[in-house]
């Protein structure tokens, strides 16, 4: 905030709380055109009822007095007047820091004890995948679905098909530090004749109907344009997320013009790191349940 | 109201008036009994009922954390809360019945605000003595007696507001563990708080603010007097016998004198607990509390006068029309009042200890599984509110050819457990003529089929 506003803001507020002051001040005097207390103000309504002045009591009046010294201890200890931090140097972000904290003091030590497993061994311990759930569900379900079968472009947790390994230090690693998949698009390379025959090679290694005139003349193409990373015959390749081809299970849609669609124009896919977020245990135990889910 | 020269006293230049004490002085009689009965019983129900027991837990116990609020042996949910909705509106219209049939009779003897206040009044008398006492003891100086007096009160009000904001607590935190933890200096923060604060509360409303939360800051005062018809029992000082009022001996005859009823004694402005003269008729600060017939009835009864020239009576009957209790509104009031208890009651009693939530995944509408199939995911939430375990079964329903996947084949539930399954519908894109369905989910106890549970969901499919 600038200065200038800082100072408005400032000027602003206490203006307010001096308005207030003299307000209550002026409007409990009685002013000259004003009936007495105990007397009838003069307003009727229905014919015939009467308002009375009945006075409030002081310390009624103290209430309003307590507000403004209220509000003026307020902007002394708390943010609230422009720029000037409060003399408690309260914050919404050290309460949030300091409940992070308290909580990691609280249920740190339930995950580190976790650690300390090895994650097959975690994977059958029902107590532990429990919570592996409650984690899951909080953090990865967004992307992954609540039974971790994925989605289109985000994969299927529950089968034996991985990317990027199954085993538990290939799983850690995914979650620790996240995963950048990219299929270049093969469009202009393959031109609309060769995308054809790629599509019916490509039906045809996970054994679906295609046209077994493209076939052949797809595995050509395949083999100089497609299996540097997906391998020759389409097995995949784990080191770089390539995916197995031969599998029946797409990442990207299984119809034939899905699959058009992801050879033509590529596909990325981002697994966003989860290191400092997470920390080290609780991706562990993250690590656990999702291994236990293809077991 | 008021000569000329107490209007000139009145205008002073400030709006707001200082407080002005009332010492109501100490009363006997039917109501005065009534109250006295009314106080012992609504009290005594506070403070005993947090240390009563019930199946191995406190009785009443609501035990936020947990979200659950145990009442002798209903358990109640969040979930439930309709049920408290539904009591505060029979409370409401209990309040609307009593009120039109019969004036302030919660005021004046059931009420909070009056119950502590009376209870702070005998320990005031009881250190103080009567109301005579106090007035002298509160116009004389400060010295000894008066220090030891007041300060005798005050720790006495004090302890006992104190121990009212503990019996408060302990409706939340089970009541031996809070004594425990107060014995031992290991009070959280909030349960200090709220003993703090509830027993302030206690303290200043019933020693210090008294009438003046009738007066000033209670709404329900103020409404009640709005569901005054002509037949409604008020207190009311009967003019016609009174006047014109004033002193005489006893044995004087009161026609001779040219006077009425009233020997202009006072004892009804001193009784009174808000300072008010009944005798300049129905006012907004009358709690309904009686005690100005009780103690004129005692003078009558002394003066061998008829009794009840202050009496409950209607606007009516003071007017010597006859009062009519079967009113429509009265039947209004008690129909309704019959109809929701009897429905509240009615709804306790089938009410079903499980509940079943469906939570359709949000990320995408729909999956397509590797045959083909169409396939929405949801988290199932199944609450077994029931005193025992329970095994479940669940199925679903509502289109042709759905085929419901669980994550986990068993589901079973410990009394008071909520487990979270996530779950998949699946379904062959053939049966599927539209892009959304209404699907139904059943949940059963393996154990007592009349324990089950239909949920409607939602099922989504691509569009065609």
């Amino acid at each position: 905030m600038s200065t200038g506003l800082s100072l408005f803001i400032i000027i602003l507020t206490l203006a307010n709380i001096i308005a207030c002051y003299v307000l209550i001040k002026w409007s409990s005097k009685q002013k000259a055109n004003e009936a007495a207390e105990g007397n009838v103000t003069g307003h009727t309504w229905d014919g015939d009822l009467q308002e009375y002045n009945n006075p409030l009591p002081r310390w009624w009046l103290w209430l309003f007095y307590i507000t403004l010294v209220f509000s003026l201890v307020y902007l002394l200890l708390y943010p609230g007047a422009g720029n000037f931090k409060g003399l408690l140097d309260s914050n919404q972000m050290n309460d949030y820091e300091q409940e992070m904290s308290e909580a990691k003091t609280k249920y740190g030590p339930i995950f580190a004890a976790y650690t300390k497993q090895d994650i097959p061994t975690l994977a059958k311990n029902p107590t532990a995948m429990q919570a592996g759930q409650r984690l899951f569900l909080n953090y990865c379900s967004t992307c992954h679905g609540s039974d971790a079968g994925g989605a289109r472009g985000f994969p299927n947790l529950r089968d034996k098909d991985w990317l990027y390994g199954g085993d538990p230090v290939a799983i850690k690693a995914s979650i620790l530090n996240g995963r950048n998949g990219l299929m270049p698009p093969m469009g202009a390379a393959l031109g609309s004749g060769g995308l054809e025959e790629v599509t019916a090679y490509v039906l045809n290694l996970s054994g679906r109907k295609a046209d077994p005139n493209f076939v052949e003349a797809g595995k050509q193409r395949f083999d100089s344009l497609c299996a540097a990373c997906h391998n020759t015959g389409g097995t995949g390749n784990m080191a770089l997320g390539a995916p197995n081809l031969t599998d029946n299970v797409w990442l990207h849609g299984r119809s034939e013009g899905a699959i058009k669609e992801t050879i033509a124009k590529g596909r990325k896919g981002i697994m966003p790191p989860h290191k400092e977020f997470l920390g080290n245990d609780k991706a562990h135990l993250l690590a656990a349940y999702v291994y236990s889910l293809s077991q | 109201m008021g000569t000329p020269s107490d209007q000139i006293e009145n205008s002073s230049s400030d709006f707001y008036a200082k407080h002005k004490k009332v010492y109501p002085r100490e009363v006997h009689g039917l109501f005065a009994s009534l109250r006295f009965s009314g106080v012992l019983t609504l009290l005594g129900l506070y403070y005993f009922i947090p240390w009563m027991r019930w199946d191995g837990h406190q009785a009443v116990l609501f035990d936020l954390p947990a979200r659950k609020f145990y009442i002798f042996s209903l358990t109640f949910w969040p979930q439930d809360f309709i049920y408290l909705a539904a009591l505060l509106i029979i409370a409401a219209f209990a309040l609307f019945f009593f009120t039109a049939l019969a004036g302030r009779l919660w005021c004046g003897y059931a009420c909070p605000q009056t119950v502590w206040t009376e209870v702070f009044l005998w320990m005031e008398r009881w250190v103080e003595g009567d109301r005579n006492k106090q007035i002298k003891l509160d116009k004389s100086p400060w010295a000894k007696n008066k220090l030891i007096l007041k300060s005798t009160k005050h720790t006495l009000w004090l302890l006992f507001s104190a121990w009212t904001g503990f019996t408060f607590v302990g409706y939340f935190t089970p009541i031996l563990e809070l004594g425990a933890s107060l014995l031992q200096f290991t009070l959280g923060p909030w349960e200090t708080f709220w003993i703090i604060f509830y027993g302030f509360a206690t303290y200043g409303n019933a020693g210090w603010m008294r009438e003046q939360v009738c007066i000033y800051m209670c709404p329900y005062a103020r409404f009640q007097s709005a569901m005054f018809d002509k037949n409604t029992l008020i207190i009311s000082y009967d003019d016609d016998r009174g006047e014109p009022r004033g002193s005489r001996k006893k044995s004087a005859d009161p026609k001779e004198l040219g006077l009425g009823d009233c020997v202009d004694c006072t004892l009804c402005v001193q009784v009174c607990p808000t300072g008010i003269d009944i005798r300049d008729g129905l006012q907004y600060q009358c709690i309904g509390c009686a005690a100005c017939v009780d103690v004129c009835n005692e003078v009558m009864g002394k003066m061998k006068y008829a009794k009840g020239l202050v009496r409950y009576t209607t606007e009516n009957a003071i007017h010597g029309i006859p009062s009519r209790i079967l009113r429509p509104r009265m039947f209004v009031y008690m129909s309704l009042l019959i109809f929701l208890s009897a429905a509240l009651v009615y709804s306790m009693l089938i009410r079903l200890p499980l509940e079943l939530d469906i939570i359709r995944d949000r990320n995408a509408l729909y999956r397509e599984t590797n045959e083909g199939l169409i396939e929405n995911i949801y988290t199932l939430r199944i609450i077994n509110m029931d005193e025992q375990a329970h095994r479940y079964t669940l199925t679903a329903g509502g289109i042709e050819g759905v085929k419901l996947i669980l994550a986990k084949k068993d589901l079973y539930a410990k009394s008071g457990e909520v487990i979270t399954i996530p779950a998949r519908i699946q379904i062959d894109p053939a049966y599927l003529k539209k892009i959304g369905y209404d699907i139904e989910f059943i949940l059963t106890a393996t154990d007592n089929s009349e324990l089950q549970v239909i949920e409607k969901g939602r099922f989504i499919g691509p569009l065609k």
